[in-house]
């Protein structure tokens, strides 16, 4: 399989043939698609019948009435909220009710059940519950934005409380019991002692909650219809009728949603990367 | 003992509002989905309990079972190519190689597009690049748009492995990370090497990696939806309709939302099933292997 040389494991040799070998794919696979991506993009309709070939100039153009045909602006604004907002609310709510459920489930058989209540809700994938769920929501009129959100932080609680829970137990409870010595009380331990050297699992939750909701598109298709609570996934599918044939337009569409992903992965992929590996094996 | 046992009101204050809320809106519609799948609700008006009359016809409806058929076949195909890919993709990147850190970035950048955008992407490749590539080499199987074809769900089927390769990289390299390479020098004097090497050694070591991905990517594949949306909306004909699609479509706006219920409740079933069975034999040749 792998090519190691065991005799030497210090002074391994470098193996040059392997590295090249997954230079050439990553550039046929991850970067091929990329180069399409922005070649499209930048592109007029009539240099399409070199599709892969550079433009001669840059139609900027192509962005601009991407931006206005699909109102960019405010399904940015609608997504961003939704991520910040759910990021901000998820991390700190779940937390908490993990806090209770890890100190307290030896004690109480209450906070046992609820242990495992959340944790067998991970086997109820969303398609199941979105038929009744989109009725339910028509009715308490959470068909929208600030809806959806209040719906993703109350949809992460099971994997959440399973990683949080996880984690919690490898803090010993003799920091706890110091806090009520002197006098906190359990809010202002959570607070004060735990929430803060909860921090390596919340940079996880964190990441997966983004990615979650920046990427969705299920459940805004089956709950935002109104054309200003739309994000940003959700606006791709429904201006594919009208990008028909204008791949240029599509192309630099795709590329607007993608950017900031992408900025926001080249600048923190340490972190992204770590806080994935420690969310699945945890798991 | 008694006072050990008392718990500060604040405990549940902390989890009580959050526990209700996922109630209302997780749990209670989920019970919703299942009371409604024993009556003829079409998702208005009047409805009566007709008992397993849904779930009797799923049973005999031909799209309903090709459903469960093409999302099983997908699902299994999906899994085991993912897997097998990934850990060779792991395998390489955990050699010693230059850029090492920079590939394994790159590599894991699908994972963070959005699923519709990229099979979006990949609709264009397939419909405008590919055959032209096919008609210039002459390939007459690459020629035309496969997504046309009865053999659409390939083209889907790349997709997914493409993008779900990045995470199940991602976990065999840090599971490939944790395996002591004092051990290959052992082997190494021992005889063992290349493929024995990595069959009696790397790989029962990483065996509970295996278990994440093997259970991860079956059940997200059972439920995949995104890219059959985006790049055949199920057709052509129903050939690409998955249970998810399915229950979407014909949910939403067949006036089957009993019926479509019944079929959530069925794959609510099938997923839990697999799931732990999954665990269940994975965990156990784990077992026997430490």
């Amino acid at each position: 399989m792998e090519d190691v040389r065991v005799r030497r494991l210090k002074r391994e040799k470098t193996n040059w043939a392997l590295t090249l070998l997954l230079f050439f794919i990553a550039i046929l696979f991850i970067f091929g698609p990329l180069y399409m991506t922005v070649v499209i993009a930048v592109k007029s309709p009539q240099e399409m019948g070199n599709v892969l070939a550079l433009p001669k100039s840059i139609q900027w153009s192509n962005f601009s009435k991407a931006w206005e045909m699909t109102d960019y602006p405010r399904k940015f604004a609608n997504t961003l909220f939704i991520t910040v907002v759910n990021l901000v609310f998820t991390v700190f709510t779940n937390a908490m009710a993990s806090y209770a459920i890890a100190r307290n489930r030896k004690k109480s058989k209450f906070f046992n059940f609820l242990y495992y209540y959340f944790i067998s809700a991970m086997f109820i994938p969303f398609n199941v519950l979105m038929l009744p769920l989109v009725n339910e929501a028509n009715k308490f009129h959470i068909d929208n934005v600030i809806g959806i959100t209040f719906l993703y932080i109350v949809f992460g609680l099971p994997m959440n409380t399973f990683l949080y829970t996880g984690y919690i137990k490898s803090i010993p409870e003799a920091l706890d019991e110091a806090a009520v010595i002197d006098g906190a009380s359990p809010i202002q331990t959570f607070i004060l002692i735990m929430f803060p050297m909860l921090k390596p699992m919340t940079a996880t939750v964190a990441i997966l909650s983004v990615m979650w909701t920046w990427n969705d598109f299920l459940m805004p298709l089956v709950l935002l219809s109104d054309k200003s609570q739309q994000t940003l996934q959700l606006a791709q599918y429904i201006f594919q009728g009208q990008f028909n044939t204008q791949y240029n337009l599509a192309f630099a569409s795709y590329l607007l949603v993608l950017l900031p992903v992408l900025i926001f992965y080249v600048l923190c992929q340490k972190w992204i990367i770590s806080g994935v590996v420690t969310g699945a094996v945890k798991q | 003992m008694k006072q050990k046992k008392r718990i500060n009101m604040a405990f549940y204050v902390m989890t009580v509002p959050m526990a209700v809320l996922f109630f209302c809106f997780h749990t209670f519609p989920f019970l919703q989905g299942v009371f409604y799948s024993f009556t003829d609700w079409k998702g208005y008006g009047n409805w009566k309990f007709v008992g397993l009359r849904n779930y009797l016809h799923i049973f005999q409806d031909k799209n309903v079972i090709s459903a469960y058929l093409f999302t099983f076949q997908f699902a299994i195909c999906a899994t085991i190519l993912v897997n097998v890919l990934s850990l060779l993709l792991a395998c390489a990147l955990n050699a010693k190689i230059k850029c090492k850190n920079f590939l394994k970035a790159v590599f894991f950048l699908p994972y963070m597009l959005g699923t519709l955008i990229i099979s979006y992407v990949f609709k264009y490749i397939f419909s405008n690049i590919i055959p032209l590539f096919g008609k210039a080499l002459g390939i007459a199987a690459l020629s035309k748009n496969i997504l046309g074809t009865n053999h659409a769900w390939i083209g889907v089927l790349v997709v997914t492995v493409w993008q779900s390769m990045a995470f199940n990289t991602l976990i065999y390299l840090s599971g490939l990370q944790t395996v002591d390479r004092d051990l290959y020098e052992a082997a190494a004097l021992d005889g063992a090497t290349g493929m024995k090497r990595f069959f009696k050694i790397t790989f029962p070591l990483i065996a509970p990696f295996f278990t994440i991905n093997m259970v991860l990517s079956g059940k997200n594949f059972l439920m995949a939806f995104d890219q059959f949306i985006a790049m055949t909306n199920g057709g052509p004909g129903t050939a690409t309709t998955t249970i998810s699609v399915l229950i979407y479509k014909k949910g939403f706006s067949g006036g089957q939302f009993a019926y479509q219920s019944a079929n959530a409740v069925l794959l609510f079933i099938v997923v839990v099933l697999i799931s732990v069975f999954q665990l269940r034999v994975l965990e156990r040749r784990e077992e026997k292997v430490n």
